[in-house]
C-alpha cells in the first residue's frame, strides 16, 4: 500500500468514470454540475498526492498491482515524480474545460461532459500505468473520446479532422505495440520499471526506439508529422484544444522520458541527430508558418509545434539542464497553450469567429480579458518571470551543451515566437476599436475570471518559483541521467577549464560558474 | 458412442422435429423453434460431460477432445442465436409473404451437427461429411426469402461456388490420399514426417487449403462473401458470419497443425499470404460499400485475416490465440447483426443502407452506442475487448519470430479503421435521418445488450479464464 493507506490512483481513476456513466442518464444542467464537481474532487485529490510526495522517497510511489488480466498484464499503478506533475496539470485543467464549455456547449450536454469525464479518466491513467500494455491501451483509448469530441462538437470541418486525427495517431500507435510485444517477449516481463532497468541489444533497439518514435513524434507532434494538429485544434470545441494541447501532446514527450531514453539509451543517443534536426526544423519553419495565420487558433496550434520543439531537443540533450527544461516547458506549455486557447474561447463565444482580423481594439472595451490575454502573450514568448521562460532557458542551456549549433538555431525560436505572438496581440487587443460589434463585447464574467485567474497566477508561480515543480522530478531526473550516461555523446561545447586556470583571477572563476 | 452425444442429440433432435413439423405444420414453428433452441442447450450441456473431452468414435474418424469442445460451444451459441432472432424477422416480413417455416430451426440444426462433425473431424472422410451436411443446409438457408431474387440468387450462387470449393477440396483430398495412401490426419502426419511432402502431396495441401479457405471466406476465395451475406435473409446471414466461420477455422487450424504438422513451411506461406490480402482486400473494399451488410462482409473478412496470423504463428500460443479471438469476434459479429436487424423504418420495411443510419445517435441512442461499441471493437482500437483477439494473434507471431508479417497486418488494420469510423461517423455526427421504428422485442435488446457487455471495457476482466480455457483447448492438439 501507500503513504496514504488507500489506492488514491484507482479513485483517481474511477471517479471521473463513473461520474461520465452517470452523466449520460440525467439533463444536461444536472450532467455539467456532476462534471465539475468531479472534476474538482480529482482536483483535490491530485493535491493530496502532491503534498503527500516524498520527493528523494523511493522513485515509484502509491503503488497498486493487482494480477488482473494475469497472465498477460497487470493492473499495476504507480507514480514518480514526472508522472506525479503530468497528473497534477491534468486535474488541474479538467475543471477549467468543463467550466468554459458551460454555456458554449448546448447540444448533447451530458454525452459531451460523459466524453470528458471519460477522457480524464484516460489522460490520467496513461500516467500512472506502470504496465507496458496497460500503458498502451490507456494511450490508444483516448482517441475514441476524442474522436467524439471533435466529430460531434466541432466546427465546419470536424469531420475531416477528427477522422485525420483518428488515423494519424493510430497509425503511429500501432507499429509501437509491436514494439511493446517484442520486448515484453524478450525481456520477459510487462512491468515498466523494470523494463527500464533492462539492456536490449544495441541492434535491436534501433528498431525499437524507431517504433516508439512513430507513435510519440505523432503524438508530440514533431515536424513533418504535425499537420493533424493545426486541423483537430481549429476544429476541436475550446475545452478539446486546451486538453489536446494541455495534456494529449505531452503523452509524447512522456513516452520519450519513460521509454525510449532510458529503455533505449544507445538508440536514443544514436537518433539524437534525428530529433534535433526534426526539431530545428520544427522551430523554424512552424514559428514561420505561425507567422501568417489569419486564424487564431491555427496560430497557436502551430506554436504548440515550436514549443515542443524545445522538448524534443531538451529531451535528447543527454543533460541534467535539457531534460529538466523540456520537462519544465512541458509544463508551462499546457498551462499557457490550454490559457491561449481558453482566451480565443472567450472571444469566439461572442463573436462566433476565429479570424484576427475580425478583432481590434479589445483593449479598450475589454480591459480585464487584455490583461490577462497580455500576460499569457508574454508567457508564450518566455518573458522571464513566466512559466516559459525557465523552461526554454534551461533547455536551450542543456541544448548549448550538446551542440551550440542547436542552441543557436532553437533560440531563433525565442524570437520568432516573440514575433509572432507579439503581433497577434496587437492586431487583436491594440489598434482601434471600429467594429460596431466587437465593441459591443462585455468583458469577462465571472465564470470566465474564476477560469483565467488561477491559470494567470500558475504560470507567474511557476515563472518565480520554479522549485516546487523540479523538485519532485529531481530524483527522477538524476536516475534517468545515470541510467543514459553510457551512452552520451560528446558535445562541442564542454566548457573544460584548464588545469592552469586555477592561478587567474578571481573574476574569471565567477565567470566559469 | 457417448463421444459423439452431442452430434446424437441434435441429429436425431432434428429428424424427430422435422416430422414434427410434417405433422404439425407452419403454424407451431414458434414451437418448434423455441424446441430447437433447447436441443442446442442439451448439446451444448452435453460438452460439459468427461465423455465430451476425451474419446475416439467411429473407429478413428471422429474425435472429442477439448479443442473440439470449445469450437462447439461457440458454434451452438451462435446457433441458437440465429434460432431465437428468426420467428420476430420473418414474421415481420409476412407483410412481402415470407413466412418462417419450420424447416428453419431443422435447417440449423442440421448444419450444427454438421460443423459438430467438421471441428472433430480426425479423418479426410468425416472432414468432407461434415462441411457437406453443413454447406447443403447452408444453401438452402440462404435463399430461405424463396420469393425475394436477392436471397434465391445468393443461396445459387452460395450453392455454384460452394459445389466449386466442395470439388477442389475433394480432389485435394484424393491427391493427399493418393500420395500418403491414407485418409487419416494422424496417418498423413507420420507419412510425410517420414518420406516428406512429395509434389503431388504438396498439390493435395494447396488444394485442400484452398477448398477450407472458401468456406472461412478468406482471400482469394472470398467473392461469394458480399453476394451471399446481402442476399440471405439477416438472421441466416449473422448465422453465415459467425458459426461457419468457427466451424472452417477450426477445422483449417486442425488440418494444418495436425495433419499437415510436418510440412509447416509449405503451408505457413500460403497462409501469410491469404491473411495479408484477407485484411488489406477486407479493409480497402469495404470503404465504398453503401450496404451494412455488405460492409459486415468485408469486415468478416478482413477478421479473418487477423485469425490466419495466429494460425500462421503456430504453436499451441498461435492456436489458442485463433481460439480467443474467434470467441470474441463472433459475439462483435452478432452484436453487430443484431444492430442491422433492427434497421428498421416506420413501415417495419427492413433498411440496409448505411445513410439510413444518419444521426441514430439522436433517435436510438442505446443502438447507436451498442453499434458504436461494435464497430470500435471489430477496429481493434482499445480498451474495446475486439483490441486483444488482435493483440494475441500478433504476440503469437512475434514470439514465432514473424515480426514483419506483425507489422504489416497492424499497420494495414488502420485502414480498416477507416470503415468503421464511417459507421460511427454517420451515426453520430451527421444530420438525423428519418428514424427507425423503436424495439419491439425486449429478447434483442437484450442480446445486444450482453453482446456489447462483453465486447466492451469489462469484457477484459474474462481475460483470465477465457486464456486459461483456450490454452486448454488449444494444448489438446499438441
Amino acid at each position: 500500500m501507500n503513504q496514504l493507506g488507500f489506492p488514491i490512483l484507482s479513485l483517481m481513476l474511477g471517479i471521473p468514470l463513473l461520474a461520465g456513466f452517470w452523466c449520460l442518464f440525467v439533463n444536461a444542467q444536472m450532467a455539467r454540475r456532476i462534471a465539475l464537481a468531479a472534476t474538482l474532487v480529482d482536483l483535490v485529490m491530485g493535491i493530496v498526492i502532491w503534498a503527500a510526495f516524498v520527493p528523494g522517497g523511493p522513485q515509484w510511489q502509491f503503488q497498486e498491482s493487482i494480477p488482473l488480466f494475469a497472465p498477460w498484464f497487470s493492473y499495476a499503478l504507480g507514480i514518480d515524480g514526472i508522472a506525479l506533475m503530468l497528473i497534477v496539470l491534468t486535474v488541474f485543467l479538467m475543471p477549467m474545460c468543463i467550466a468554459a464549455s458551460w454555456t458554449s456547449i448546448e447540444k448533447r450536454v451530458p454525452e459531451y461532459m460523459a466524453s470528458f469525464l471519460l477522457m480524464e479518466t484516460l489522460m490520467i491513467g496513461v500516467f500512472m500505468a506502470q504496465d507496458l500494455f496497460l500503458f498502451y491501451i490507456f494511450f490508444e483509448a483516448g482517441l475514441i473520446p476524442m474522436y467524439l469530441i471533435i466529430g460531434i462538437w466541432g466546427g465546419q470541418r470536424r469531420i475531416y479532422a477528427s477522422y485525420k486525427f483518428f488515423l494519424y495517431t493510430l497509425l503511429g500507435s500501432v507499429v509501437m505495440l509491436i514494439a511493446m510485444l517484442w520486448m515484453a517477449n524478450a525481456a520477459g516481463t510487462t512491468d515498466i520499471p523494470t523494463l527500464m532497468e533492462s539492456d536490449f541489444p544495441v541492434a535491436a533497439q534501433n528498431w525499437l526506439w524507431l517504433a516508439f518514435f512513430a507513435s510519440f513524434a505523432v503524438k508530440m507532434p514533431m515536424w513533418p508529422v504535425h499537420t493533424w494538429l493545426p486541423d483537430a485544434h481549429v476544429e476541436a470545441p475550446t475545452a478539446g484544444s486546451v486538453i489536446l494541447a494541455g495534456v494529449l501532446l505531452k503523452m509524447g514527450g512522456y513516452g520519450f522520458i519513460r521509454f525510449s531514453l532510458p529503455m533505449f539509451p544507445e538508440a536514443s543517443a544514436h537518433f539524437m541527430w534525428l530529433i534535433f534536426a526534426l526539431s530545428m526544423i520544427a522551430v523554424v519553419y512552424t514559428s514561420l508558418v505561425a507567422l501568417v495565420q489569419r486564424d487564431m487558433k491555427k496560430l497557436i496550434a502551430y506554436s504548440s509545434v515550436a514549443h515542443m520543439a524545445f522538448v524534443t531537443i531538451g529531451l535528447f540533450t543527454f543533460n541534467r539542464q535539457g531534460i529538466d527544461g523540456a520537462l519544465m516547458v512541458m509544463l508551462a506549455h499546457g498551462l499557457v497553450s490550454g490559457a491561449l486557447f481558453l482566451c480565443v474561447g472567450v472571444i469566439y463565444d461572442r463573436l462566433h469567429t476565429r479570424e484576427i482580423d475580425r478583432y481590434g481594439g479589445l483593449s479598450d472595451n475589454m480591459p480585464k480579458y487584455a490583461l490577462l490575454f497580455m500576460l499569457f502573450t508574454m508567457a508564450s514568448v518566455g518573458l522571464p518571470g513566466t512559466a516559459n521562460f525557465v523552461g526554454e532557458f534551461l533547455a536551450l542551456v542543456g541544448a548549448y551543451q550538446a551542440s551550440s549549433w542547436v542552441a543557436f538555431v532553437a533560440t531563433t525560436g525565442v524570437i520568432l515566437g516573440a514575433a509572432y505572438m507579439l503581433y497577434l496581440y496587437r492586431r487583436i487587443a491594440f489598434g482601434v476599436l471600429d467594429k460596431p460589434d466587437v465593441a459591443a463585447m462585455p468583458d469577462l464574467s465571472l465564470r470566465e475570471l474564476a477560469i483565467m485567474v488561477p491559470l494567470g497566477l500558475s504560470v507567474l508561480w511557476m515563472g518565480v518559483y520554479p522549485e516546487s515543480f523540479l523538485k519532485p522530478m529531481r530524483g527522477d531526473v538524476s536516475s534517468l541521467l545515470a541510467r543514459i550516461e553510457r551512452a552520451k555523446p560528446a558535445g562541442d561545447a564542454d566548457v573544460q577549464i584548464p588545469a592552469e586556470s586555477k592561478a587567474i583571477p578571481v573574476t574569471a572563476h565567477e565567470g566559469a560558474h | 458412442m457417448l463421444a459423439t452425444l452431442p452430434e446424437l442429440i441434435l441429429g436425431a433432435g432434428a429428424l424427430v422435429l422435422l416430422m414434427v413439423a410434417a405433422w404439425a405444420g407452419d403454424r407451431h414453428t414458434k414451437l418448434i423453434s423455441w424446441l430447437s433452441v433447447l436441443l442446442v442447450a442439451a448439446a451444448g450441456l452435453s460438452l460439459f460431460a468427461p465423455s465430451s473431452h476425451v474419446g475416439v468414435a467411429f473407429g478413428g474418424l471422429y474425435i472429442a477432445d477439448g479443442y473440439a469442445a470449445f469450437a462447439k460451444a461457440l458454434i451452438y451459441i451462435a446457433g441458437a442465436i440465429a434460432i431465437i432472432i428468426a420467428p420476430d424477422h420473418f414474421s415481420r416480413e409476412s407483410i412481402r409473404a415470407f413466412d418462417l417455416r419450420a424447416e428453419y430451426p431443422v435447417l440449423i440444426l442440421l448444419s450444427l451437427v454438421g460443423m459438430g462433425m467438421m471441428v472433430s473431424a480426425i479423418d479426410l472422410l468425416t472432414l468432407y461429411v461434415g462441411l457437406e451436411l453443413q454447406s447443403l443446409a447452408s444453401y438452402v438457408l440462404a435463399a430461405f426469402h424463396r420469393r425475394d431474387s436477392r436471397s434465391t440468387e445468393a443461396g445459387l450462387k452460395y450453392f455454384v461456388l460452394g459445389a466449386l470449393a466442395s470439388g477442389i477440396l475433394l480432389y485435394g483430398i484424393s491427391l493427399l490420399y493418393g500420395f500418403t495412401g491414407t485418409t487419416s490426419f494422424t496417418g498423413i502426419e507420420t507419412s510425410i514426417a517420414a518420406n516428406g511432402l512429395g509434389l503431388g502431396a504438396l498439390f493435395g495441401l494447396v488444394f485442400v487449403l484452398s477448398g477450407l479457405a472458401f468456406k472461412a471466406a478468406a482471400v482469394p476465395f472470398h467473392m461469394w462473401t458480399p453476394d451471399v451475406y446481402e442476399g440471405a435473409p439477416t438472421p441466416v446471414t449473422a448465422f453465415f458470419a459467425s458459426a461457419p466461420k468457427v466451424a472452417a477455422i477450426a477445422l483449417l487450424v486442425r488440418v494444418s497443425i495436425g495433419a499437415l504438422g510436418p510440412a509447416e513451411d509449405a503451408w505457413r506461406q500460403i497462409v501469410i499470404f491469404s491473411a495479408l490480402a484477407s485484411i488489406v482486400l477486407g479493409a480497402v473494399a469495404a470503404i465504398g460499400q453503401t450496404s451494412i451488410k455488405r460492409l459486415l462482409a468485408y469486415s468478416s473478412i478482413n477478421n479473418i485475416g487477423f485469425v490466419l496470423i495466429g494460425l500462421a504463428a503456430g504453436g499451441a500460443d498461435g492456436v489458442a490465440s485463433v481460439l480467443f479471438y474467434m470467441t470474441v469476434y463472433v459475439a462483435m459479429t452478432l452484436g453487430a447483426f443484431l444492430c442491422v436487424l433492427q434497421m428498421r423504418d416506420r413501415d417495419g420495411h427492413y433498411v440496409e443502407t448505411i445513410a439510413s443510419l444518419s444521426g441514430l445517435s439522436s433517435t436510438r441512442p442505446g443502438l447507436a452506442a451498442a453499434f458504436a461499441i461494435f464497430m470500435f471493437s471489430l477496429a481493434g482500437i482499445p480498451p474495446l475487448f475486439g483490441f486483444w483477439p488482435k493483440f494475441l494473434v500478433f504476440s503469437a507471431a512475434v514470439k514465432a519470430g514473424l515480426v514483419p508479417l506483425a507489422v504489416i497486418g497492424m499497420a494495414s488494420s488502420v485502414i480498416g479503421a477507416f470503415y468503421y469510423l464511417k459507421i460511427v461517423k454517420t451515426m453520430y455526427f451527421d444530420e438525423p435521418a428519418p428514424g427507425f421504428a423503436p424495439s419491439e422485442s425486449r429478447l434483442e435488446s437484450g442480446l445486444i445488450a450482453a453482446a456489447a457487455v462483453f465486447v466492451s471495457p469489462l469484457g477484459y476482466l474474462a481475460i483470465p479464464a477465457l486464456t486459461a480455457t483456450t490454452m486448454a483447448a488449444a494444448r489438446a492438439l499438441f
